[in-house]
């Protein structure tokens, strides 16, 4: 019985949780690019750059506030300056919109136009960022680290293996649930939220029933920015931050939308987990969990791994070829592309 | 309601921007690298040339898919890294003992795996729907621990043998150039497999797969050390030219330069350089004499018809996902055979220096900024981004050197500035793209 407890927490611990953590925080953006798709109707690809933009606002003032003697212990810090890395993310959307998208917007250009030009901001924003915080990886987090450590676990039940919970890991699901859920009600109840939806549905008739377009568009900004500064956020508290790797994030991100359905918010947050826990089920080396199963005699000599965790980019494109080919429309049945 | 892609890139613009003639652009662009000759020095001037004629041979290749059809492939990293792996595979001698200890397992799962998909695909061919997945399944498992079998102890095996030297396979230990046509052949079988599967998606969603394609690509020749050493790295390939200590110890090059009253020493590594130049431009005639005779052929017409307007040609009978389907070959082969100049050029294979911004979406600015549909555009995009690309760096080291002139040493916000200077090239690049997207859509040398 021990054993399988045993085999329980080791998956939860190196699994589940982290799982949910980076599940979270990939929903939270895919949220962002599923909506920019619906509204505007082009994949941005400057969506890795936004969430590292508005991320880089936030623990500027983060050091700030930190240098200043600012504290908000237990919690980090940098929840306080989060607000701030938001306003500055949602207003840079919102210049560039004004200024470059609205341009094509007026010209009926096709998607892929918009696609170049999210190109052209993608390299522009990279540079800002690289620019002002360089390319090092940074860590900002403060305050409490566990609310429960493996250690205390270990000692509270007696078992072998440990059960360790990150406040950032905590704090991840919490925010990613009163997020998702504020969006849907947003998107369900509001006079706006039904205005976008209409919108996204079917342009014309939205416009002929009086919607307008430009206030939608904004709107639609406004959401996507809050919510990659936030995962971007998240995902630095939990991990750290570094300008690459939040360009990189981009391509689990697309494969979240597209697997869950392109268009779909519900799609958005399912992809995000479907991609977050194959990366980590497909890497993690089962050696530990079969061993705790398995009579002695069985244990696995090797690591039983899948594949190296190496390839945990890869694996999240793999699916993604795999729906594209199998279900185009993903799994909530999104637009066929 | 079906939008063509490149036409759509047809935005009115003021048309008081009057187009120059393309030889006036690329006389101009001549005598931007004599400058540089003059005023930093011919190496680096040849140096920036080489590496505009690799890229104007890569942006060739991504027009023959945007231009010519309106493919958006946001995978030419992927392809060009494949050339790189076939300039090893080509070039580098045989390692006889790592063959020896784990060749016939590396073959084995090879076999294994191809059994596998031959397996899939028989099965799938003839089970009806609801039982394919149950019969398919089984297989696909069982095949991958066969593949694993063999693959584990022969990845061991190979990378075990003198793992501070080789611990991979080497290649043929043939001349290196024979690895452009490999390079070539690599990219076209991986553009057929990837066409295959992911060419049916709008424009924008194939940008997205073949860029997470390509990053495959990088994961699995920065893993798989067996192959080419991963991010051990290969260096030292062959040259298809003279080396410069060579060269020095040659009669008729001392007397030579001699004759010219130049320094030996320097003048050998600008005689390489030329050598280098003189291949290149062999390869990038070729390709724009054959690229230029297949778009004014009907062949050409065909593929222009398609792209501007898919469904009247399909109603006229043409084969759009074939003809899609060959031309991204055609121009993934072009990539590829640049990446492999580039990697011969280098000398060294480096997995880890494949980056999407670099290789992939440089390229693309190339592309627009030269000019899509227009093959000399897509050369002339190569040179001027390229140099730009290069000669950023030093502008805005000077110019962060002249703006912070009047402050401290060592003061930080000047030391901050000057250390970021580099990355004032990426956002040029953005707002380049930007603006020409904005003022000249269709380009510096527009289709005709």
């Amino acid at each position: 019985m021990e054993d399988v407890l045993n085999a329980l927490i080791l998956m939860t611990n190196f699994v589940l949780v982290p799982g949910m953590a980076y599940g979270a925080q990939l929903a939270l953006g895919a949220l962002g690019i599923t909506l920019i798709f619906s509204i505007l109707r082009f994949a941005n690809f400057a969506h890795g750059d936004l969430m590292a933009f508005g991320t880089m606002i936030t623990i500027l003032l983060t050091w700030w506030l930190q240098g200043a003697g600012f504290s908000i212990a237990p919690l980090p810090t940098a929840l306080l300056a989060l607000p701030f890395g938001i306003i500055a993310a949602v207003t840079f959307s919102l210049v560039i919109d004004r200024s470059i998208y609205r341009f094509y917007r007026q010209q009926g250009a096709a998607p892929v136009v918009f696609v170049m030009v999210s190109l052209g901001v993608m390299f522009t924003l990279n540079a800002i960022v690289r620019f002002v915080v360089g390319t090092e990886d940074r860590r900002f987090i403060d305050g409490e680290r566990f609310i429960i450590s493996a250690g205390e676990f270990k000692s509270i039940t007696g078992l072998a293996e440990g059960l360790a919970f990150r406040q950032s890991q905590a704090l991840t699901v919490i925010t990613a649930i009163i997020l998702v859920v504020a969006l849907f009600w947003f998107l369900q109840k509001t006079r706006t939220g039904k205005a976008m939806r209409a919108y996204s549905d079917n342009e014309d008739l939205a416009l002929l029933s009086g919607i307008n377009p430009e206030r939608i568009v904004m709107i639609t900004w406004i959401i996507a920015a809050s919510l990659a500064t936030i995962a971007g956020v998240l995902y630095g508290l939990d991990k750290s931050f570094k300008p690459f790797t939040y360009f990189q994030l981009l391509l689990p991100m697309f494969a979240a939308a597209i697997v869950g359905g392109i268009g779909q918010p519900v799609g958005a947050i399912a992809g995000g987990f479907l991609i977050a826990f194959s990366e980590v089920t497909v890497t993690y080396a089962y050696k530990r969990f079969l061993g705790h199963l398995l009579p002695e005699s069985l244990a696995p000599g090797n690591l039983v791994q899948l594949l190296s965790t190496d390839y945990k980019f890869a694996v999240s494109f793999v699916i993604l070829v795999l729906v594209l080919l199998v279900r185009p429309t993903g799994i909530f049945r999104g637009r066929v592309l | 309601m079906s939008k063509t892609n490149v036409a759509a890139l047809d935005i009115p613009y003021p048309t008081m921007i009057k187009t120059c003639h393309p030889i006036f652009l690329f006389v101009i662009m001549g005598a931007l690298i004599a400058v540089v000759g003059f005023y930093q020095s011919w190496s680096i001037a040849l140096a920036i040339l080489q590496l505009c004629l690799i890229s104007s041979i890569m942006a060739l290749g991504v027009n023959i898919q945007w231009g010519y059809a309106g493919l958006f492939n946001a995978g030419i990293m992927g392809f060009a890294a494949l050339g790189g792996l076939a300039a090893v595979l080509v070039s580098v001698p045989p390692v006889k003992e790592a063959w020896a200890a784990g060749g016939v397992n590396i073959v084995l799962a090879a076999v294994s795996g191809l059994a596998t998909i031959g397996a899939v695909l028989f099965v799938r061919a003839r089970i009806e729907r609801p039982f394919r997945i149950l019969a398919i399944t089984p297989i696909i498992i069982i095949g991958f621990l066969v593949v694993r079998w063999f693959f584990d102890p022969a990845v061991e095996a190979i990378e075990g043998y003198n793992a501070a030297h080789y611990g991979f396979l080497g290649g043929a230990g043939l001349p290196i150039m024979f690895s452009w046509i490999l390079g070539g052949a690599f990219a076209a079988g991986a553009a057929w497999l990837v066409g295959k599967t992911v060419l049916r998606l709008r424009s924008d969603y194939l940008a997205i797969a073949t860029l997470g394609i390509s990053e495959i690509v990088i994961a699995v020749l920065k893993n798989e050390d067996w192959l080419a050493r991963g991010v051990k790295n290969v260096t030292g390939l062959p040259r298809p030219v003279p080396y410069e200590v060579n060269l020095q110890k040659v009669q008729w090059f001392l007397d030579l330069t001699a004759n010219l009253g130049a320094d030996a020493v320097s003048a050998s590594s600008i005689f390489v350089k030329i050598c280098y130049i003189f291949l290149f431009l062999l390869v990038l005639a070729a390709l724009m004499w054959l690229a230029n005779t297949a778009l004014a052929s009907p062949w050409g017409r065909m593929m222009r018809a398609i792209r501007d307007n898919r469904d009247a040609a399909e109603a006229m009978g043409k084969d759009v996902t074939s003809r899609h389907l060959q031309v991204f070959i055609l121009g993934s082969v072009v990539v590829g055979i640049a990446g492999a100049m580039l990697t011969t050029l280098e000398g060294q294979f480096t997995p880890g220096s494949y980056q999407p911004l670099r290789f992939t979406f440089l390229i693309w600015v190339m592309v627009i900024v030269g000019g899509s549909g227009n093959n000399w555009g897509a050369v002339l995009g190569g040179f001027i981004i390229w140099f730009i690309w290069i000669e950023a760096e030093p502008v805005s080291l000077w110019l962060m050197g002249f703006a912070t002139s009047s402050l401290d040493t060592d003061s930080p916000i000047r030391n901050h500035l000057i250390e970021s200077a580099p990355h004032f090239r990426l956002f040029l690049m953005g707002a380049i793209l930007l603006l020409v997207l904005r003022f000249r859509p269709r380009g510096l040398i527009p289709e005709e």
